[in-house]
């Protein structure tokens, strides 16, 4: 679906015919999506629309009722996959950043490094600095995450994904739930994970930072993925009634 | 969106037939092991020397039968002191602990006692609270006093158990997060009408698992009142044993409880279910 696909490398991930319904309701219908290793794929659309559906089907949060997700060409929706090996090898981050409160700083990264990895406190503790270091919080090691403001919550929320070293990160409208203030610095967190190369699905409203981070743009509705291209032919030149009508309440909004 | 059309492809009824297969598995095995276990205890016990005596005595099940409209007699007795003991119990140990989260100085002798009353009354066996009062009280012959046996059993059942429920709510009413009060007092209700209406709600949702474990053991300790001359199911059942010497009505006195506590227990996990108050979903 990517202009540029080379046939001859998989990719990353690869969503084909994917399906997913609660109830009645179906949120994503026969969806097909490519993330070529080393880019960032932004998925845009209304509330509703199953963007973070469709995330939490990849990360294996929810089972599937249709459809494949391939991973380096592995196809983890079968359900003889071990679905916690992939899910160290996938990082999230939510919304509502999910922190476990009765965990200090240091030690919600460190949970799964030595739960999972069974790294030792040490070194686990050493990594876990180094990745708060590189969100900018580590005088906050010790801190509870009540005591953070939400940027810093959703800092800590990104470091403890990363920590596993995963292999592809989804971020699931991740300033939503903060201020104007905060937006900035998680988002300028996210550009510098892009710019390390980290593979990335992006669900977001924030449009200006999906148009200058992303290398591809989908635009979801209905539960498929009704437009997909670069951010300046999907944002400059929409082809779908529907995308123009989405894009334009955006900018009478003001977010674009 | 399209509902009805939608076939599951054929990738997708492999892998449900497979999620079968393995789930009717997992059932076999289970079933499997369960009856080796069961097969296991009855062989021991069948080879036991001792089996033939215990089965004439405990398992009579013509003596038992006999003696069973006896012990459902005696068994109201026990129903009516559990009823009305859990509604006093769940009133007054709601009320303790709604006054042990009361904030501010003022309040301190009230925290003072609901503390004191909590921590004695947990600490002091039942039946020497039924004990207490049960000769205790009659003794003051004080004017209005009751005098019957089972209300001053219900007075000592109530004493004990509100203590303990008490500790149960406070668990419930100290779990909800500081933001439901925050919300609350935002829209201008007072600090009371919080607790009643958005608090305590969800505090009740959170511990009814164990407010029924409490339930459930007061239904046991109703057997306790016994001890000052109430003629419940288990006097009944030690009066019967002492005229054919079997062992048998004991059992059936237990079948009796367990035959309404476990039905309880399964209406009240569907019940919570139901209403959404419990489950919040698996991930794979």
């Amino acid at each position: 679906m990517s202009p540029s696909v080379d046939k001859s490398q998989t990719p990353l991930l690869r969503v084909a015919g994917l399906r997913k319904a609660f109830g009645d309701t179906v949120v994503l219908d026969d969806l097909d999506l490519v993330a070529e290793d080393h880019s960032c794929v932004a998925l845009i659309g209304a509330s509703g629309s199953g963007k973070s559906t469709l995330l939490r089907c990849i990360d294996l949060l929810e089972i599937v009722d249709d459809g494949v997700i391939e991973l380096d060409g592995q196809d983890i929706t079968d359900p003889r996959v071990d679905a916690n090996e992939v899910r160290t090898k996938i990082g999230i981050v939510f919304q509502s950043f999910n922190l476990f409160p009765h965990l200090r700083v240091i030690d919600n990264v460190t949970l799964a490094p030595r739960r999972v990895h069974r790294a030792s406190r040490e070194q686990a503790e050493a990594e876990a600095l180094a990745m708060l270091d590189r969100v900018g919080l580590r005088n906050r090691a010790d801190a509870r995450p009540d005591e953070l403001s939400g940027g810093q919550q959703q800092r800590v929320a990104i470091a403890r994904a990363l920590v596993n070293k995963p292999r592809l990160m989804l971020f699931d409208e991740v300033t939503s739930a903060l201020d104007p203030e905060l937006v900035g610095e998680v988002l300028e967190l996210i550009r510098e994970l892009r710019g390390d190369g980290m593979t990335m699905l992006l669900a977001t409203h924030e449009m200006s930072f999906a148009r200058d981070v992303a290398d591809q743009v989908c635009f979801l509705d209905g539960g498929r993925v009704l437009e997909h291209g670069p951010p300046e032919q999907v944002f400059g030149d929409p082809q779908q009634p529907r995308t123009r009508q989405f894009l334009r309440r955006i900018i009478e909004a003001g977010r674009l | 969106m399209s509902t009805t059309e939608w076939q599951p492809s054929a990738l997708q009824r492999e892998r449900d037939a497979y999620r079968r297969r393995r789930s009717t598995r997992a059932i076999l095995l289970s079933l499997a092991i369960t009856v080796a276990v069961i097969a296991v205890f009855v062989t021991i016990i069948h080879s036991s020397s001792g089996w033939p005596k215990v089965r004439d005595s405990f398992f009579d099940l013509g003596v038992g039968w006999k003696g069973l409209p006896g012990l459902l007699d005696a068994f109201w007795i026990n129903v009516q002191i559990m009823l009305i003991s859990e509604v006093c119990i769940l009133v007054i140990g709601a009320t303790l602990a709604v006054l042990r989260t009361l904030q501010g100085p003022a309040f301190f002798p009230i925290r003072f006692f609901t503390a004191a009353y909590t921590d004695i009354f947990r600490g002091l066996p039942l039946l020497l609270v039924i004990l207490l009062v049960g000769y205790g009280v009659p003794g003051l012959r004080l004017a209005g006093a009751p005098k019957s046996e089972m209300v001053l059993c219900i007075i000592a059942l109530v004493l004990t158990y509100s203590a303990y429920v008490a500790e149960v709510f406070r668990a419930g009413i100290e779990s909800i997060h500081l933001s439901q009060r925050s919300a609350a007092r935002s829209l201008g209700l007072t600090t009371w009408q919080t607790t009643r209406f958005v608090v305590f709600p969800q505090a009740v949702r959170r511990v009814i698992p164990p407010l029924l474990n409490d339930f459930v053991s007061l239904q046991k300790d109703t057997t306790l009142v016994s001890f000052v001359g109430v003629i419940e199911i288990t006097l009944t059942s030690l009066n019967q044993q002492s005229q054919d010497f079997k062992f048998v009505h004991q059992v059936f006195a237990g079948l009796v409880f367990l035959a309404l506590t476990i039905p309880l227990t399964r209406f009240t996990d569907w019940y919570s279910k139901r209403k959404g108050w419990v489950g919040g979903g698996q991930i794979r």
